[in-house]
């Protein structure tokens, strides 16, 4: 009887592990991206090189912490890193704001001109990324690597399969819980997040109330500089750092936001778990998992394999438009039309 | 006044006026520059003659927001509450320029409007239409303001309603404040009116009484069907 209970910790390993993980990430990408489409109604294509240069900042404090010494180990040092980054890239998206999207606002755009802008924006931060910490892969992981080894697991379970959780996977997930829980904190429960939810419902009305447009937009740019960077160093101790993996990272976690829909924050959480285990669970090998669950002779020969890890953007790809054919606005009704 | 949204004018000379404690309505035909006339009150089109005064103070060059701190509340036609937030939100943003504490208007609101204390925590948009009427009125109250204008408050309200808001309109105006209004049900609003101004084309065609309106013939044939 073992055989069921060991393809369900088989799955947990390879399968509900690293998809809670993942979609964590997305999540906190994805809150980024849907708070700036509800405030300055426009898909800000540049949030996944904003992660990149949040990120790279998290690095670069980092090593030099770790240069003087500095630990806080069995904890990496990048948590100690990162309020350094978030301060700096907070720094870049005001100047952004103040240089391009300002202008953008007082000529009263179209969203579709916004769009442009942050395509323009996107391969600026871009290059500045490349510019400064190269294209290459950097790790910045320290610290303990592991919750729970799979020989531990598999020591003190006395099972045949083990679960691996590392520290990076256990990180994420409370961190994202935290994060969760204070921006919803701040959205419902503060005078000035309860006034950014009024000038994304109704612009005008909120402006007859004495809201400062300005100062609802400056706001929704920290708290994206925030939830970028936090969701890029997450995915760096996870995985490891790479400006175009980054960059690539745009379209899971627009998949997420729209999945969700646009402009709604409950809805990009849901929808990075939906994008995150559409992916795992497609691109995951079940040949291992059926041989515990079926009679020995009928066990496949194949990796029983859906879809290659290669194309596991495809999934999002193909969610995506599946979301904009039959429900544009998203599984909690977002803005997006 | 005189003025329009650029292009031609829209108001030729046009006089509106209130008192504290009264309500002015503004009654005429499709077409003829109420809504206009009201929001050049406001501030949100440009008027090239003629001022605006509030307690004897020229206000004409203030943007609506300004004209808001200063004590005018506005509710729009449509679209006058912020839909996804709660009832409660929604008097809380309207005091929004406010730093003293709130929850004695907010009380008073909630004495006015007694359906808006039990659905405090209902989300705006889930409301009927006089209902959400109210949450607009009771959200532009929240500044306590010494002027308050309302754009066809009555508009696609069933009679019963919109008899009880006007009311609940005529309790806002004892209290002290303003009111001037567009409306489309001319007869019901000139009754309660204490002021009312016929405009036609953008130019005041009568003004008087709002019984007085009521009672002239000229008016009742061309603007209140006989």
């Amino acid at each position: 009887m073992d055989g069921p209970l060991n393809s369900f910790l088989l799955l947990s390993n390879f399968v509900l592990v690293p998809g809670m993980a993942y979609g964590s990430q997305l999540a906190i990408g994805a809150l980024g991206v849907t708070l700036v489409y509800g405030i300055l109604r426009f898909s800000n294509f540049a949030h996944g090189d904003t992660m990149a240069f949040g990120t790279m900042a998290v690095i670069l404090v980092t090593w030099l912490l770790q240069s003087w010494g500095v630990s806080i180990s069995p904890l990496p040092t990048a948590l100690l890193a990162l309020p350094f980054g978030i301060i700096a890239t907070i720094a870049l998206l005001l100047l952004t704001d103040r240089w391009v999207y300002r202008f953008f606002r007082r000529e009263k755009a179209a969203p579709v001109v916004f769009l442009i802008a942050s395509v323009g924006v996107m391969f600026v931060m871009n290059g500045l990324v490349r510019f400064i910490i190269g294209p290459n892969d950097q790790r910045f992981a320290d610290g303990e690597r592991f919750i729970i080894k799979a020989r531990e697991f598999k020591r003190l379970t006395g099972m045949s399969e083990g679960v691996t959780f590392k520290t990076s996977q256990g990180l994420t997930i409370l961190t994202a819980v935290i994060v969760v829980a204070a921006l919803f904190w701040f959205l419902n429960r503060t005078r000035a997040g309860k006034s950014m939810r009024a000038y994304s419902d109704n612009e005008d009305l909120a402006l007859l109330s004495g809201i400062n447009p300005e100062r609802v937009v400056m706001i929704t740019w920290i708290l994206a500089a925030a939830l970028a960077t936090i969701a890029g160093t997450l995915y760096g101790l996870d995985k490891s750092f790479k400006p175009f993996t980054y960059f690539q990272l745009l379209l899971p976690i627009f998949a997420s936001a729209i999945v969700g829909g646009l402009g709604n924050p409950l809805g990009a959480i849901a929808g990075g778990f939906i994008i995150a285990f559409s992916e795992v669970t497609v691109t995951y090998a079940y040949k291992k998992f059926l041989a515990y669950n079926l009679p020995p002779d009928w066990a496949p020969e194949s990796l029983m394999q859906l879809l290659s890890t290669d194309y596991k953007f495809a999934v999002s790809f193909v969610i995506l438009v599946l979301v904009l054919l039959i429900r544009p606005t998203g599984i909690f009704k977002g803005k997006a039309t | 006044m005189t003025g329009g949204y650029g292009g031609a004018d829209i108001l030729h000379d046009c006089t509106i006026g209130v008192e504290q404690g009264e309500i002015a309505v503004i009654v005429g035909p499709n077409g003829a520059g109420k809504s206009t006339a009201m929001k050049a009150v406001f501030g949100m089109l440009s008027i090239h003659q003629g001022t605006v005064q509030l307690d004897g103070e020229d206000i004409t060059r203030l943007n609506p927001q300004d004209r808001v701190a200063r004590g005018m509340g506005f509710v729009p036609q449509s679209q006058n509450v912020f839909t996804s937030m709660t009832v409660e939100e929604n008097l809380e943003m309207g005091a929004f320029i406010r730093r003293d504490d709130i929850s004695d208007t907010m009380n008073q609101v909630f004495d006015l409007f007694p359906i808006l204390k039990e659905k405090r925590r209902q989300p705006a948009g889930e409301l009927s239409g006089g209902q959400r009427q109210q949450v607009a009125v009771g959200r532009a109250l929240m500044t306590q303001p010494k002027v308050l204008m309302l754009d066809e408050p009555t508009a696609g309200v069933s009679p019963i309603v919109m008899d009880e808001l006007f009311d609940r309109i005529i309790e806002v105006a004892r209290s002290g404040i303003a009111i001037l209004m567009v409306e489309q049900n001319a007869r019901q609003a000139l009754n309660i009116a204490d002021k009312g101004y016929v405009l036609v084309q953008g130019r005041n065609r009568y003004t008087d009484t709002g019984a007085a309106l009521l009672d002239n013939p000229e008016v009742r044939k061309a603007f209140l069907g006989g």
